[in-house]
């Protein structure tokens, strides 16, 4: 069965300005009777939040953190992009729009992208005169950097905090409007149900998390913004309460999920250094634009350095690999992040890796640190400058790049990187898929909206850097506030809803119900050892490289696993009291059951595009080949039972305004 | 990997209404373990035991969310200096150690549960004029308001707190004056926020008050312990707006 996105006639580049101009409007005084539910204050929602206040409907706002700041938005690090051209360097809407689509390995909506691309320009003034401190030139004016291999400046960043210097910003918008009354926030509450009356979303079970007691509050329409679920591999760079609960509730009730297989991972993060890690931590992408990755060509030098006899410092340079720039010698170490991350899988699956668990490359500097240092001594009039000089010199320039990364890489491994080269391995790190929407960024569910990383909208298999930032305040600011009017237009003659009316009452009963069943459980395991097994399995099967068979085995295992966990797993405590177990415990489930559909995602899908690698389909050099004849459509899944083959509809993508080529970077 | 055998002195406390006390526990940590991960360990051992884990708040165990908070040794977030309890790890201890973990402690931070604390009167100040007053959608162009390097800078300093209470928990006087002035900092610098400066430093600095938080009398344990490393400059600074703006402002809030 297919189904439509609802897009707008006519041409790309009006498409978006028409709807505006021609949306139907809801009047201010109409605007103060509806309500509205946001579920999330990270980027997308917290804009949302404070602009639908603004607006003037009576918005109420959730978020499981003890504060709208805390959202994993925070840890954002390199940039937002944005089609300003105020470098002149060529860039416009179009040709930002043009490479998302072709980043995102032509899987995702066009129309969205135009619309993305569009907006950017407006969400960097809009931070601006939030007082967000982007980096500015000598002349006042603002900065940019290249991110990601694009070929022009477009990235706007706030030292290594972009994002939080972003959420800082929406967090007072948003605070502002809770001072005047416009937002009521409701924090440390968690989402745990969605309330459907007559098919339409109308309201949602919370849990205040201090007191557990279960609360239902109605609305008008329901807007998540909750982020990504990274997490169902257990390590991962996302924050430790990332979890995919709200959007997999509302699959629950009917909601498609939308390409789950789609996933990113970023080549330079720090490697696992045990069983006990919990998560894993990035370091910037920016990082390659002056580090160099290799590992020993043999693999007697990889053993010797594994046991500590050798370090990276006593490889000679002829017997260094770097294979990045031997493999692409256009990019070189510039590569997108999937084709980077799938290279150092291989060097280490080769046996060539460099740390005790044999999963670690290096990322080395001191090229840069020698490049940079002569060009220091040359600029400075010195003459015949000596060896420690120019290391010093260069070294320098390099603290002044990424001296706070180099701080962070050391505080968590132990080891100084202007040393000895830095190890790095790729980590699950942003999630493409997540709940269907439309044009509106509605659902199949009239009056359930989804923003931000939890909708699968614009990236299609692959993100480019640096427009997570940008899609996550599109949405909230400039794209939500016009399309919920649409929806809400309808309802302006439609009462209040009744939080203790039956649809409400039924719901708040199945969440105590579920809860009560995880209690009574009492077995032997903690919930988070099923966390960290769910992740190995979806590691080792679902991960960089994915095949029919293993694939077909990691569904096997996550149902046992699955089943073993509703046999054997222990929650101490209570549901009326603060119980972070009880928590963790039902975002696990949840976490068990998305697993499974991703796996019948990727073994859907028999191509290879952006973050998903079927080794069945690829090049003769192993590149990954996409299937457009079969494959150009999105995924959305509808999940009846567990015990049932989730339903398949598809979208069919179409390319008007672009040709589909392949991805090369030789 | 080196092994280290240490003993625990956790606080533990059931809800805001029980009195706490300090439980001893025995755990063998790896010198590569973050703080965080030490505790993860110690609450897989409690649940082993049947017993109630330690409930502590962190999320993005990367020093910049300003989740985790507890003090360890006296120290709120423990040891190194500009570092966050997640940041923290294990090779800054000693085998055979013993450490002592509590909550942050402060008449405006109420206990939750074992080192989970209240935090919410921090937001409060920031919705009291934390703030710059403008609509989504009402922005000139971002290039229009050129600000000299070094002005963004300062700025961007201030800017940098991540709210996570330690100057609270470092001072005998239990003063948010670090983190309010550092949000003052932040705005007043900056010609977006000059229009509103004398309100907000006011209405900030009553809102403070209001919260319970006690008076700054310099004793910058703040600086010493924020992991951010934000500068008592900015309080000092702060004092100045409010004296002037108090001197100068025709509304009273
Ligand atoms: C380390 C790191 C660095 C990154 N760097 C960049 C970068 O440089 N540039 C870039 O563009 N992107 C970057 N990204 C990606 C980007 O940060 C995220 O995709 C983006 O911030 C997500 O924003 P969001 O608003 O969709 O969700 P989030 O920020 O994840 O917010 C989710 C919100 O939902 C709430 N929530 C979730 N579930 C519930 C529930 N059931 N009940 C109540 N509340 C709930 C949470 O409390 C939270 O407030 C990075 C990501 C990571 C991990
Ligand atoms: S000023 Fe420093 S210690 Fe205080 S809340 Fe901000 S970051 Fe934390
Ligand atoms: S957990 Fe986020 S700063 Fe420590």
């Amino acid at each position: 069965m297919g189904f439509e996105g609802k897009v707008p006639q006519g041409d790309l580049a009006t498409k978006w300005v028409n709807y505006r101009g021609s949306m139907p409007l809801v009047a201010p005084n109409n605007k103060r009777r509806l309500d509205v539910i946001v579920v999330g204050t990270g980027l997308a929602g917290a804009a949302a939040a404070a602009t639908l206040g603004e607006l003037g409907y009576n918005v109420k706002c959730f978020t499981f953190h003890d504060s709208p700041r805390r959202a994993h938005s925070i840890a954002a690090q390199g940039g937002i992009n944005a089609a300003k051209n105020y470098q002149n360097d060529g860039d416009s809407v179009y040709r930002l729009f043009y490479d998302t689509v072709k980043g995102g390995d032509y899987r995702s909506r066009e129309a969205n992208v135009h619309r993305l691309a569009e907006v950017s320009v407006e969400i960097i003034d809009q931070a601006v005169a939030q007082g967000v401190p982007f980096a500015r030139e000598y002349g006042g004016l603002l900065a940019n950097r290249s991110f990601g291999g694009v070929q022009v400046s477009r990235t706007f960043y706030a030292r290594g905090q972009t994002g939080q210097q972003l959420l800082i910003g929406a967090y007072q918008a948003l605070s502002r409007q809770i001072s005047r009354g416009s937002v009521k926030m409701y924090n440390r509450h968690e989402m745990l149900d969605l309330v459907k009356i007559d098919g339409k979303a109308r309201g949602i079970i919370a849990r205040n998390l201090l007191t557990g007691e279960l609360e239902r509050h109605a609305a008008h329409c329901v807007i998540l913004a909750t982020g990504g679920y990274g997490n169902v591999f257990y390590l991962s760079t996302n924050a430790m309460g990332s979890n995919v609960s709200a959007g997999w509730r509302v699959v629950k009730r009917g909601a498609y999920f939308a390409n789950p297989c789609y996933t990113q991972i970023h080549p330079t993060c720090i490697p696992q250094s045990g069983e006990y890690q919990s998560k894993l931590t990035l370091m910037s992408e920016s990082l390659r634009n002056d580090g160099r990755v290799w590992v020993p060509k043999t693999k007697e030098d990889a053993i010797a350095i594994r046991e500590g006899k050798k370090t990276g410092l006593d490889i000679p340079e002829e017997a260094r690999d770097y294979y990045l720039e031997r493999r692409y010698p256009a990019f070189g170490n510039l590569v997108p992040r999937d084709v980077a991350s799938r290279a150092a899988k291989i060097a280490c699956d080769e046996g060539n890796g460099i740390v005790p668990t044999g999963k670690g490359v290096f990322l080395d500097f001191s090229s840069a640190v020698q490049r940079y240092g002569k060009s220091q001594a040359f600029s400075k009039g010195l003459k015949n400058p000596d060896a420690k000089t120019i290391t010093e010199l260069g070294t320098k320039v390099v603290e002044e790049k990424y001296g706070n990364l180099f701080e962070m890489y050391e505080k968590i491994t132990g080891e100084n990187p202007y040393v000895m080269p830095m190890k790095i391995y790729p980590a699950v790190h942003y999630t493409m898929g997540g709940l269907w929407v439309d044009y509106h960024l509605e659902t199949n569910i009239p009056g359930l909206f989804c923003l931000g990383e939890a909708n699968f909208s614009d990236h299609g298999a692959n993100r480019l850097g640096a427009s997570a930032l940008m899609q996550g305040l599109a949405d909230g600011y400039f794209v939500i506030p016009y399309t919920v009017g649409t929806f809400l237009s309808k309802e302006i003659r439609t009462p209040k809803f009744d939080p203790d009316g039956p649809e409400f009452m039924q719901a708040e009963a199945d969440v105590s119900n579920r809860l009560q069943n995880l209690l009574d459980i009492q077995g032997n395991q903690s919930v988070e050892s099923f966390h960290r097994r769910l992740g190995k399995i979806m590691w080792e099967y679902c991960g960089m490289a994915r095949n029919e068979e293993g694939l077909i085995k990691a569904r096997k295992m996550i149902r046992e696993l699955r089943e073993e966990f509703y046999k054997d797993v222990f929650i101490p405590g209570t549901q009326e009291e603060f119980n972070s177990e009880l928590e963790k415990a039902a975002r696990v489930a949840d976490f068990l059951e998305l697993g499974e559909l991703f796996a019948v995602d990727a073994l859907d899908r028999k191509e290879s595009c952006g973050g998903h690698f079927r080794e069945e389909y690829q090049t003769e050099e192993g590149e990954a080949r996409r299937r457009d004849d079969e494959y150009a459509y999105v995924a959305a899944w509808e999940w009846t039972d567990t015990d049932q083959d989730p339903t398949l509809h598809k979208e069919e993508l179409e390319f008007k305004d672009i040709e589909l080529k392949t991805r090369s970077y030789k | 990997m080196s092994d280290m055998n240490l003993t625990l002195k956790v606080w533990r406390q059931k809800n805001n209404q029980s009195k706490g006390s300090l439980e001893t526990y025995k755990i063998l940590a790896s010198e590569h373990m973050s703080f965080l991960e030490m505790l993860d360990v110690l609450n897989e051992q409690l649940i082993q035991e049947k017993k109630e884990p330690l409930a502590f708040e962190h999320d993005c165990r990367e020093w910049i969310c300003g989740a985790c908070s507890m003090v360890i040794n006296g120290q709120p977030h423990g040891p190194q200096r500009g570092t966050t309890t997640c940041q923290l790890h294990m090779r800054q201890f000693k085998d055979g150690d013993t450490i002592v973990v509590e909550p942050f402690r402060a008449k405006a931070f109420p206990v939750i549960k074992d080192l989970v604390v209240d935090r919410s009167a921090f937001d409060r100040i920031i919705q009291s004029g934390g703030f710059i007053s403008v609509n989504t959608g009402q922005a000139v162009d971002g290039n229009s308001i050129p600000i000299d390097k070094d002005t963004a800078s300062a700025a961007f300093d201030a800017a940098t707190c991540i709210g996570c209470g330690a100057c609270v928990a470092a001072c005998p006087n239990a003063s948010a004056m670090l983190f309010t002035s550092a949000k003052v900092s932040h705005l007043n610098q900056l010609p977006q926020g000059k229009l509103e400066a004398k309100q907000r430093v006011l209405n900030m600095v009553s809102q403070m008050d209001e919260e319970g938080f006690g008076l700054c009398s310099n004793v910058t344990a703040c600086e010493a312990e924020c992991p951010k490393e934000i500068s008592v400059e900015n309080i000092a600074r702060m004092n100045r707006e409010y004296i002037g703006a108090s001197l100068t402002s025709d509304k009273f809030v």
